[in-house]
């Protein structure tokens, strides 16, 4: 039936019909959220009634004259001081699995091996790892002399290093993988021709692999700053903020605010400045990455 | 060929030993702990093996426990609805954007790609409302609806498939008389085949591992899936280990396999995203 219709016709129905749903989809679900977000972080909404009064910019002011709210970010920061490690390891195992070597595909195996894991159950895991008396890391370290009382999800200091190496654990061969796909497009005569002008292998890094996959290092960065500033599974499963809240996110705190004390007005500005957060860190990343390339 | 410095040759291989330990030391602690009776469990140290690998009581009692056949149902459910929408939504989009020639072509693409980065994490509070409004809370087909959308990684890998599958077949069968509809099913559509299977698989692995979208919009006890089965047992410092390990296990145990045979589609799929 429709291959009676001229072509022009049947394109013009393909066109529409194939493209009309996914769009539809991007738009209710991407577009339109984060455009409702900004109108609502101007209002008082509850989350339930019918109106909602404007508010002007209290809701931001809220944001960031309270310490309780802004201050979260301190715990992000963890997460990034971490993932900046996570990437220099990466980029040495990419760099070691790139050479001559024993088992090489074994080792990318294994090493990619946490990242598909279920997130939930790799944290309950680490969840038994670190608990202080009946866990075999302080096991471990008794046997090692090297004291087995730590707590190392209870202690305030350091409890945002310790979820942040489970992040590490997960998150490292991944970025190895991409490393490694990157350095395996680098040309080989590259080398050849280097080695020959006598430069030696940390030359070589230096001035060839390191130019050659500095975009993907940006990228890395990227999804390291972006992933520091959106944690949330972690915390969240392991040790629900505590103790006394010094593990707390700041996409935990937008989740409280809206659905248990039901601000949705506050939250949504919260959210927006999470938004305009990674906005920023991509514009950063865009504005060198441009300048880079010419 | 110049010899390898020796040193870098045993910095290199000891670095990659203590990497695979600090990988296995998790798994093995789950694994040892999860075979081990309650007795067992008390009287001998963690990192030591359990007496038989055959006992099973403990993943028996897991399964029951965490209602596991419930959340693996619910997973499937949501699993396969939402792969077969996606992939044919996906597949017919890409079709239409990288065949024909029409003004907004490269804006469409574009919206796609500029929609990563709004966080999605950030816009449920919104999407929250949207979903109660469609009367899809606490209903498999709420976390189904967000997962449909295609995403640019879905729609890079397509469109370079789809560039690389030559127009003469399209024309060839515009002579016999086939319709653009026809062309697209029984021509386009699977000449995808390794396309759409990177693309299952990496669905596949993000929606069963997310726990964040079904915790959301599911609360109800039974409308749990594997990622939210584990939130159940506890308060995590209590709780007895070996039934919570074996939980554990048979939670990572179907991705774990599924990576072990498909790895090659997974590497090729996670490098073709990034390397873009």
């Amino acid at each position: 039936m429709l291959s009676r219709l001229p072509f022009g016709t049947q394109k013009k129905i393909i066109i529409i019909s194939f493209v009309a749903l996914p769009l539809l989809l991007l738009l209710t679900f991407s577009y339109y959220p984060a455009l409702e977000l900004v109108r609502l972080s101007f209002t008082n909404w509850d989350g339930m009634s019918p109106d909602k009064d404007w508010v002007g910019f209290k809701n931001y002011h809220e944001v960031f004259s309270n310490s309780e709210i802004f201050g979260v970010f301190k715990h992000n920061v963890a997460y990034f001081v971490v993932g900046i490690v996570q990437n220099i390891a990466a980029i040495y195992f990419a760099v070691v699995l790139n050479g001559k070597l024993k088992g090489k595909y074994f080792f990318r195996l294994l090493l990619f091996l946490p990242y598909i894991l279920n997130g939930v159950a790799v944290a309950y895991a680490f969840g038994y790892v670190f608990d202080t008396t009946n866990g075999s890391l302080n096991f471990v370290l008794g046997k090692a002399g090297l004291g087995s009382e730590t707590s190392w999800l209870g202690t305030e200091k350091f409890v945002n290093y310790t979820l942040a190496s489970i992040g590490f654990w997960r998150f490292m061969g991944f970025n190895m993988v991409i490393y490694l796909a990157a350095l395996q497009s680098i040309p080989g005569d590259l080398y050849e021709a280097a080695s020959i002008d006598g430069a030696n292998k940390w030359q070589q890094f230096r001035f060839i692999t390191l130019p050659n996959i500095y975009k993907i290092v940006e990228l890395n960065l990227f999804l390291t700053v972006t992933g520091a500033l959106e944690v949330f599974d972690l915390p969240f499963v392991l040790t629900n903020g505590g103790p006394a809240g010094a593990s707390e996110t700041f996409v935990m705190k937008i989740l409280e605010t809206a659905f248990q004390f039901n601000n949705y007005g506050l939250a949504s500005a919260m959210s927006v400045v999470l938004l305009i957060g990674v906005v920023i860190v991509i514009s950063i990343q865009r504005f060198f990455l441009s300048r880079k390339g010419d | 060929m110049t010899r390898e410095n020796p040193i870098w040759t045993f910095i290199k291989y000891l670095s990659l030993l203590i990497a695979a330990l600090g990988i296995l030391f998790p798994p093995y602690v789950i694994v040892t702990n999860a075979f081990k009776t309650p007795e067992e469990f008390v009287n001998k140290s963690t990192m030591s093996l359990p007496d038989s690998f055959l006992n099973f009581s403990n993943f028996g009692d897991a399964f029951v426990e965490a209602d596991m056949g419930r959340a693996f149902g619910n997973t499937l459910i949501i699993l396969g609805v939402t792969l077969v929408l996606n992939v044919l939504l996906g597949s017919a989009f890409c079709y239409a954007v990288s065949r024909f020639k029409f003004k907004l072509q490269g804006p469409l693409v574009g919206l796609f790609l500029f929609a990563t980065i709004i966080p999605q994490i950030t816009t449920q509070v919104v999407n929250y409302k949207t979903i109660q409004g469609l009367g899809l809370t606490n209903h498999l087909m709420g976390p189904t609806l967000l997962y449909v959308g295609a995403d640019i990684l879905q729609i890079y890998i397509y469109l370079q498939f789809i560039r690389n599958i030559p127009y003469d077949l399209d024309e060839a069968a515009m002579m016999e008389g086939a319709s653009l509809f026809k062309i697209f099913y029984s021509i386009i559509l699977p000449l995808l085949g390794p396309a759409t299977a990177t693309i299952v698989i990496l669905k596949t692995i993000s929606i069963y591992n997310d726990m964040y979208t079904p915790f959301l919009y599911m609360s109800k006890p039974d409308k749990v899936v594997v990622s939210t089965a584990l939130m159940r047992f506890f308060g995590v410092n209590s709780g007895d280990w070996q039934m919570v390990s074996s939980a554990i296990l048979i939670i990572m145990i179907p991705t774990a396999i599924m990576y072990l045979i498909l790895q090659k589609y997974i590497f090729a799929g996670v490098t073709s995203g990034a390397v873009k």
